[in-house]
């Protein structure tokens, strides 16, 4: 058959994903690496110290790291049980006028744009926290802990949903018939066959956390500073980014050190991403 | 004991849906209340005075908007190609796999990351500036895997019926596509949109080295000129300027703006769906 122009281009579109991909992979190697002709890259990784506009610099992100560990933690202790309650409660409890009721809240609260949590967070969330724990401060790895684990519950519950409604109704009518209760089949026989999906979607659900920015940079504090306390302000890899892009001069090793931070997340993302997909196809 | 643990864990469940559901309604409620006190026809149509303290939004709202129009013109027919490229044209298993992962995998890229490509090639490679042009590009790519992945669905969803009974009259596969697949398409196509324009309104990583100002008196006469954006100015409000006592009422009233902007697109595609879901007659 003989093909039109366009469907003779069409192919090209469809490989643009992956040009945009590889486009930015590039541009994060060009722009980024630059900083390790002056600073080994062991030490840009694994130094302890973070000041970009001291005389000299140093140029150590370990504690954006961690500050994006901590969070992304905190977050998940919130997300994973409570977005997976919601994915079961949705498949296995739910009728469909429920389900078509509750359904939309949870899609619209991950529409919810991220300045407006962080904006939540910095009006109301942080000074309670500093009234309840009287704290001095109430922006903490813990206050953005809380939203980043509420924003990370939408991405949870939707693909861990899926992959438990797709449980053949066949397994659950053999567990009932075996005189299972409900939350015996939930969880012996439902959850354990979802298991490969719902890990997808906590593999996902780390990804949303490590990569939220204006929240973080809002609600997470100011420091970079290394710390086991969660009651402390810190400063994840993408708020900073975010906060000292505008001042870093084209060109300098500030710039350069912000996109190869930036190269750092686009890895563990595009890792956590293949990870996801492999769980996705079991 | 049984019936006990089936009680709690059923329980469990209910109590993860109400954290959801309670958490997006104390936002939302939330912000409401706060913002729609100095929410009046002149807070909308008023440009900004005195320093931020005074006046209104009008320049943030124009800059949003042109940054979601401009989003959409680049994003929607680059995924609409692709999606008709993956389900109608592409053979090989193994490419479109390929591709269904890159797909993925730029989904789950970071927002900022998203705006150090924009900053690099946009506004310093092709030398496009901070404008709009450069923001809605990068606003572009970001969205793309969403209109690619709702594109795809609907494509997916339209019998397989339609298409043979144009082949049987003569139509080639180009005329089936154009006159018969993408119309009845086109209400999945149009809802995926519309998510996509949510997203890319109230996304603020992505245009903070693209396209945004703090503060613009007039509004912008070409798409290189610099904007002001809803989510951005909540942002600086929040963490610029030393008035806060006046700055921080104007950001309740931006962010009521933006949050009911965002939810009431959601809220249009949530519609769109269930409705076309019920209408199918085939």
């Amino acid at each position: 058959m003989k093909k039109n122009f366009i469907e003779r281009l069409l192919p090209i579109f469809a490989l643009l994903t992956w040009v945009f991909l590889f486009g930015i992979m590039l541009i994060l190697f060009i722009e980024g690496t630059p900083i390790f002709k002056s600073v080994p890259i062991f030490r840009f990784i694994f130094g302890r110290h973070w000041y970009p506009v001291h005389e000299p610099p140093e140029f150590g992100i370990l504690p954006l790291i961690c500050g994006s560990l901590m969070v992304t933690v905190g977050a998940l202790i919130i997300a994973i049980p409570f977005g997976l309650g919601c994915a079961i409660y949705l498949s296995e409890i739910a009728n469909r006028a429920v389900r078509e009721v509750v359904k939309p809240f949870i899609e619209m609260l991950a529409g919810v744009p991220s300045v407006v949590y962080g904006f939540f967070g910095m009006v109301l969330l942080a000074p309670m926290i500093q009234k309840i724990f009287h704290l001095s401060i109430g922006l903490t790895a813990f206050t953005a802990s809380v939203i980043l684990g509420v924003m990370a519950l939408p991405t949870v519950a939707s693909i861990a949903e899926d992959a438990i409604s797709s449980v053949p109704k066949a397994l659950r009518e053999a567990s009932f018939a075996l005189g299972a209760n409900q939350w015996e089949t939930i969880t012996r026989v439902v959850v354990p066959a979802a298991k490969s999906g719902i890990f997808a979607a906590i593999i996902l659900g780390i990804g949303r956390a490590i990569g939220e920015t204006m929240t973080v940079l809002m609600i997470a504090g100011c420091c970079a500073v290394i710390t086991p306390n969660f009651f402390k302000p810190v400063r994840p890899m993408t708020a900073t980014i975010a906060a000292e892009m505008g001042e870093a001069p084209m060109g300098s090793m500030h710039y350069h050190a912000l996109f190869a931070i930036g190269l750092v997340l686009f890895l563990i993302t595009i890792g956590l991403s293949l990870i996801a997909e492999r769980f996705k196809e079991r | 004991m049984r019936k006990q643990k089936e009680l709690i864990g059923l329980l469990a469940l209910r109590v993860s849906i109400l954290f959801a559901v309670i958490s997006f309604l104390a936002i939302l409620i939330f912000i409401s209340i706060k913002g729609f006190k100095v929410l009046n026809i002149g807070f909308l149509l008023e440009v900004p005075k005195d320093g931020m303290t005074k006046g209104g939004i009008f320049p943030a709202i124009i800059g949003t908007l042109y940054l979601s129009i401009g989003t959409v013109i680049f994003a929607l027919p680059l995924g609409v190609l692709s999606a008709i490229y993956l389900i109608e044209y592409a053979k090989h298993k193994g490419l479109t796999k390929t591709i269904r992962i890159g797909v993925d995998a730029l989904a789950g890229v970071p927002s900022v990351v998203f705006g150090l490509f924009g900053l690099a090639v946009f506004v310093k490679l092709f030398n496009f500036g901070v404008s709009i042009l450069s923001g809605a590009l990068t606003l572009g790519i970001m969205i793309l895997p969403v209109i690619i992945k709702a594109s795809e669905e609907a494509i997916l969803a339209v019998p397989k019926e339609f298409k043979e009974a144009s082949f049987a009259v003569g139509a080639t596969k180009w005329q089936t596509i154009t006159k018969i697949v993408f119309p009845t398409a086109l209400p999945g196509i149009i809802t995926g949109t519309i998510l996509g324009i949510g997203r890319a309104a109230g996304e603020t990583a992505p245009i903070l080295f693209t396209a945004v100002t703090f503060y613009q008196r007039l509004l912008p006469h070409s798409i290189l000129d610099e904007v002001m954006a809803l989510p951005y100015h909540i942002y600086a409000l929040m963490t610029e300027g030393t008035a806060s006592e006046y700055q921080v009422p104007i950001a309740y009233g931006t962010a009521v703006v933006l949050l009911g902007l965002v939810m009431s697109i959601n809220f249009i595609a949530i519609l769109i769906r269930i409705r076309g879901r019920r209408a199918k007659k085939w």
